[in-house]
């Protein structure tokens, strides 16, 4: 069934269908990444770095290339020689020298797992054993692992010749502070003078990683005319193709990206890791080469999110109006600069309407691996601060806390504190909808059963989301179906929703939709799968070229017709000529006569719209602790959203539970567990501990829709906003059931004992 | 020079006979040496349960099995799951109330669902979280899963 | 990983020649969820795993008139489903259905936690607080040991090379016999223990005439704690069982991991004790 506000508007916009996709995702006939076969197929192994800093001061390979069944063995001797060059990947810049030696370490290892050799071999164990014959003579450095650690003076130095930026100005010397930028708007010194109640407070939350089921892979063949192809699992085929052109610098048109399906990304897949090795064994090799991640280097070499140190201060009059507001964000952003600190400071106070705000935001290297983005990346983070800091706002008030985020909502025309005015967005409406939630009007018992203690938190969020660039071509078979290409590959069930909105504009059931992904040869350029993106800018795509075949069929119908074009009236999928109402066709039976016609209909757009808007998520949580172990188990989890339109309402309904089960976890139990050396040691799905589906409850979800009018059919991003209130959410939440207030992350079992037992 | 052994069983109700290392895992054993890809790797250390696969009338994660064990045994993967032109009922309710999103657990829980509802037909929603808390998704949050293995059940 | 080879055996006599002719190179291998994994990890370098589930003795899962014999390879999924073993043996069921999730349970048993010797094993503790015995076979003959006396060391036991684990017996529970097994994880399975208790007692009416605490993840093996014998004799109140349970807390020698922190761990210790003496003593008050 639809959603309310769709009901009766659209044909197909709000109803769910099977995904097109589906029948092959529940049978085990798609094809992801790891699952490519072709003939003569090598197996790859990276051997990868066990310290956390360390020069390198030879590698020996030579045994391991004298292995039976060993084809080659790199290094990055075999790499073309790095070069700084900034390269925009949609979701974030990225240094082509930094990311080469991302890929396969220089001279130095800046992080445990990174890679410093690899192998193609017959089979994976002859690879497995070739690299454990590799020798590496390393030269151990100390490594510095907090943001605090690495502003100190003295702190070990991770890039050598990094040059670091404070507010425009170099840093002279060395440092590890890559970055710092400020957003600052009236006089805030002033506005917290005017308030009557100042709250500050300071955070820390631990780095954790995306979660995605499948690990990273890719296969590569290099041909005589060195152009190369690859196969594997990303968020994004043409920025995968820029960059592993990039670092292997040859042209972009010399690598053929070829996407198989995606076992989830969250924006860690966005970043290339295996595909220039790939690229390079294939060439060295001189056949298919497949490099398959194992998880524990999924945790210890790829993209997770930023540790941070934070604080928040807000100031608030006694009627609760903000006066002010400063938050200082300093971001890890591991081994290489690029932490998303910029996305969190354009996020943090964005749910309000604050007169005086200055945001200092850090990005600093650390001796771990360089982060990626994680889904609405850097705001979940901001919001932990501010969310938590309103909640103790609200309590010293004495204001209910959705009251008081209506009061200071940020609605059309609110300036964001980094400068951008708000569209049309539903903050208000998404609030609202929490007021009137089942869940928030039910009161909760405090005490549960064999002693534990409830509590119930509410926290509100914001992410801007993205449009970006993307392509669509459509073609309309005889038959009346039609053949849909893209490029955005299928990480949820997009090309479900995207199928939906051209069969809208043609009036045909989404059934009757092919979509299909294609590779970098096969379509336009598409940016990434993520921020939030896909249904928006995608869609919009299609639904242009589905346009662009209504505006073909109707010259169709008129040459049929041998009328004038304006004459013909497109409405309900048919065509009709309007002096003569029985000349009218159908969509499909105009399809059966284009042969006749002309030949093949052929559609397409490519579209860079900019008005994707922002989206809202409010959330509630009630939550149980036994006060004798900490435990906390969520007991009932409501999410409000304004999506703007939901396309296809169950999948909007599975980003935001899947959202806040990462969340749940963030909040809970994951964390990156360094030893003293600075390595993680928790790298396996027994430590790194994200909820079973015993650890989570239905997951309740309420959509809002406060339609997007920078898109044909009101689309907003859905994906990312409902993972940034769960942290502040939680930790209301204890707060109400402990009277503790916990601004470090994982809020753990541990640390819950050891605040109760610091209350006592 | 290890050698190869041989295996015979019954896999997706029909004989096998094929020559595997024996250290190679079962898993690795569908994957490669007998080409049916839909059984996933995601951690290879018995923690995620994306290989699951049922063995003798059990569950188990195929990656903390070896391909040798199997001689004599009957091993039933995703690929067997559907008769020809017709899914399983669970395989239509995972469509129906959309309890996938990317895709690469859903076979390792359509096996673990379906060797649940075999044995007990109308589990409650705890019964269902405790059977599949061996199954990690990422992407669901879990919720349309236990809908769409209770609507299985009700269908029955 | 060192190319292994598969030995299947299908008597005590053909595991024992097979594990002989590797010598350290070669191990039992159950259920595999432990093996396997630490094979790959590299733990050791092995020739050969000679599987030991194809022999008569190690499926054994038998209540005799005095006597339980439960088969070093038997699953844990036999244990919880099999009606009159659950009934008679709750606390092993406790254990059995805490191990990794339903496929490891499909596969690991009781045997195979117990010779992986980990201190946070979940069924190491329950086998001992029931008075367990294990029957190692190899080449000198057959042995027994006290499930106490298992465990040497992180991932070190008695079984030396040659060896391996056939069978292991407890007496037949006696009315008024109740035991409980329980743990402290971050999730709510598939996971470790922070911290585990395992509790049985023996009543006479309201008296505890003997009892048994061990404890998971608090030291290099699991412990036998002093707490038992501090309640022999005693009255089954609130007073005595925690007193038992401060006692088992002095005995935890935890150590800080990314598991847990040494505070948080005898903490829990000091719960779980008192927990399960209340669940072993219900369950013994149930049984009579």
């Amino acid at each position: 069934m639809t959603t309310e506000a769709t009901k009766g508007k659209y044909n197909v916009i709000g109803t769910r269908p099977i995904r097109h996709d589906g029948y092959d995702k529940v049978t085990g006939r798609a094809i992801y990444g790891a699952d490519i076969k072709l003939p003569g197929l090598l197996q790859g192994a990276v051997l990868r770095s066990p310290h956390a800093h360390a020069r390198i001061k030879s590698i020996d390979t030579s045994a391991a290339k004298a292995l039976a069944g060993v084809g080659a063995v790199i290094t990055s001797a075999d790499f073309p020689g790095s070069h700084d060059t900034l390269i925009d990947l949609g979701e974030g810049a990225i240094n082509f020298r930094y990311a080469s030696n991302n890929v396969m370490a220089g001279d130095k290892v800046l992080y445990k797992g990174q890679p410093v050799a690899a192998i193609a071999a017959l089979d994976k164990n002859i690879a497995l054993e070739a690299a454990a014959l590799i020798k590496v003579d390393y030269e151990v450095l100390k490594p510095v692992s907090t943001v605090l650690e690495a502003l100190k003076p003295g702190a070990p130095i991770v890039l050598e010749d990094l040059e670091g930026q404070d507010l425009g100005e170099k840093i002279d010397g060395q440092t590890n502070q890559a970055n710092h930028i400020r957003h600052e708007f009236g006089d805030v010194e002033k506005g917290f003078a005017e308030a009557d109640i100042v709250i500050e407070r300071e955070f820390d939350t631990a780095m954790v990683h995306q979660g995605y089921i499948e690990p990273h892979n890719a296969t590569a063949t290099w041909d005589e005319e060195d152009r190369i192809t690859i196969w594997t699992s990303t968020q994004g085929s043409f920025p995968t193709r820029r960059q592993t052109a990039g670092i292997l610098r040859v042209p972009d048109s010399s690598v053929k990206v070829i996407p198989l399906e995606i076992g989830g990304g969250f924006g860690g897949k966005i970043p290339s890791y295996l595909e220039p090795v790939a690229a390079i064994l294939a060439r060295e090799t001189g056949r298919p080469v497949k490099l398959l991640m194992e998880r524990t280097s999924v945790f210890e070499s790829t993209g997770p999110t930023p540790g941070t140190w934070m604080s928040a201060k807000v100031g608030v009059k006694k009627d609760g109006t903000i006066t002010a507001a400063t938050a200082d964000l300093r971001f890890d952003a591991g081994a290489y600069p690029g932490s998303p600190v910029g996305a969190g400071m354009m996020c943090v106070f964005s749910c309000y309407d604050i007169p005086n705000t200055r945001i200092d935001g850090y990005d600093i290297v650390v001796n771990k691996p360089k982060t990626a983005a994680y889904r609405a990346p850097g705001a979940t983070q901001a919001a932990y601060a501010m969310e938590t800091v309103i909640d103790e706002i609200c309590e010293k008030l004495g204001m209910d806390p959705i009251e008081f985020r209506i009061k200071n909502a940020a609605k059309e025309g609110t300036r964001r504190a980094d400068g951008p005015i708000h569209p049309i967005i539903g903050a208000i409406e998404t609030h609202e909808a929490a007021k009137a939630s089942d869940h928030w009007n039910t009161p909760l018992e405090k005490n549960g059963p064999d002693g534990k203690l409830r509590g119930r938190g509410i926290a509100s969020g914001y992410w801007f989301n993205i449009g970006l660039k993307s392509a669509v071509t459509i073609s309309v078979n005889e038959d009346g179906t039609v053949a849909l290409t893209e490029g955005s590959t299928d990480i949820g069930g997009s090309r479900a929703s995207i199928s939906m909105m051209a069969a809208e504009v043609l009036g045909i059931p989404a059934e009757d939709v092919r979509p299909h992904v294609a590779d970098t040869e096969g379509i336009g350029y598409t940016d990434v799968t993520g921020g939030s993106r896909t249904t928006y800018a995608t869609g919009y795509a299609a639904h242009d070229a589905a346009q662009d075949v209504v505006v073909q069929l109707r010259e169709r119908a008129a040459k049929l017709w041998d009328v004038e074009v304006d004459e013909i009236e497109f409405a309900n999928g048919s065509y009709q000529s309007k002096s003569d109402p029985e000349l009218r066709l159908t969509h499909k039976e105009l399809a059966s006569k284009l042969g006749s016609t002309g030949g093949s209909v052929v559609g397409s757009a490519s579209v860079d719209p900019e008005g994707a808007g922002g989206a809202y998520s409010t959330q509630i949580c009630d939550i149980e602790i036994d006060p004798e172990t900490g435990k906390t188990d969520v007991i009932r989890y409501t999410i409000v959203q304004d999506v703007g339109t939901a396309i296809h309402p169950s999948y909007v309904e599975g980003q935001m539970q899947g959202a806040v089960a990462q969340g749940i976890g963030w909040a809970l139990n994951e964390e990156y567990f360094l030893n003293d050396d600075g390595a993680m040691v928790n790298s396996s799905f027994l430590d790194y501990r994200m909820p079973t589906s015993l650890d989570l409850p239905e997951i309740e979800t309420i959509i809002v829709e406060v339609p997007n009018p920078g898109h044909p059919f009101g689309v907003r991003g859905v994906g990312e906003v409902p993972i940034v209130p769960p942290l502040a959410t939680i930790a209301n939440a204890i707060y109400d059931a402990l009277g503790i207030r916990l601004r470090t992350t994982p809020m753990n079992a541990g640390s819950i004992l050891s605040a109760l037992e610091a209350k006592k | 020079m290890v050698e190869k052994v041989r295996v015979r069983a019954t896999l997706n109700g029909e004989p096998v006979d094929f020559l595997v290392a024996p250290y190679v895992s079962l898993l690795d054993t569908l994957r490669d040496e007998l080409g049916l890809t839909g059984t996933k790797e995601g951690c290879n250390d018995g923690n995620c349960g994306a290989c699951t696969v049922n063995l003798d009338g059990r569950i188990v994660d195929s990656c903390c099995v070896l391909g040798a064990e199997i001689d004599g045994s009957t091993v039933e993967t995703i690929e067997g799951m559907a008769e020809p032109g017709k899914l399983h009922p669970l395989q239509q309710t995972f469509l129906e109330e959309a309890a996938l999103q990317c895709g690469i657990c859903t076979p390792g829980f359509l096996i673990a669902a379906k060797a649940l509802l075999d044995k007990e037909p109308h589990p409650s929603e705890n019964r269902i979280r405790f059977w599949l808390a061996g199954n990690l998704c990422r992407c669901t949050g879990y919720d349309k899963i236990v809908k769409a293995v209770q609507k299985a059940a009700e269908l029955a | 990983m060192h190319p292994f080879e598969y030995v299947r055996a299908t008597s005590v006599d053909e595991a024992i020649a097979a594990l002989a002719k590797y010598g350290e190179r070669a191990r039992p291998l159950a259920g595999g969820t432990d093996v396997l994994v630490m094979a790959r990890a590299g733990r050791w370098e092995l020739d050969a795993l000679v599987d030991i589930k194809h022999i008569p003795e190690t499926n054994v899962l038998e209540l005799g008139s005095s006597e339980f014999r439960l088969g070093s390879a038997v699953a844990c999924y036999r244990v919880y489903e099999d009606e009159q073993v659950a009934a008679k043996f709750p606390g092993l069921v406790d254990s059995a259905s805490m191990i990794g999730g339903i496929q490891i349970q499909s596969r690991a048993g009781l045997g195979g936690n117990l010779c992986n010797a980990s201190p946070s094993g979940d069924g190491i503790g329950t086998l001992i607080v029931h008075n367990t015995t294990c029957l190692i076979a190899g080449p000198n003959g057959t042995r027994e040991v006290a499930a106490e006396d298992f465990c040497t060391g992180p991932g070190q036991s008695v079984i030396g090379d040659g060896e391996f684990l056939v069978e292991m017996k407890m007496p037949m529970p006696q009315k008024g016999f109740g035991a409980a097994y329980e743990r402290f994880t971050p999730r709510n399975e598939m996971d470790i223990a922070v911290a585990g208790v395992a509790s049985s007692v023996q009543l006479d009416g309201d008296i505890i005439v003997s009892a048994r605490v061990a404890l998971a993840a608090v030291g290099p093996t699991p412990i036998l704690s002093s707490a038992g014998d501090l309640l022999a004799g005693k009255e089954a109140t609130a007073e005595n069982i925690s007193t038992a349970a401060q006692a088992a807390s002095a005995d935890a020698s935890p150590i800080s991991d990314m598991r847990g922190t040494a505070e948080q761990r005898i903490h829990l210790v000091g719960v779980l004790t008192r927990r399960t003496l209340e669940r072993a003593i219900e369950r013994a008050r149930e049984n009579n």
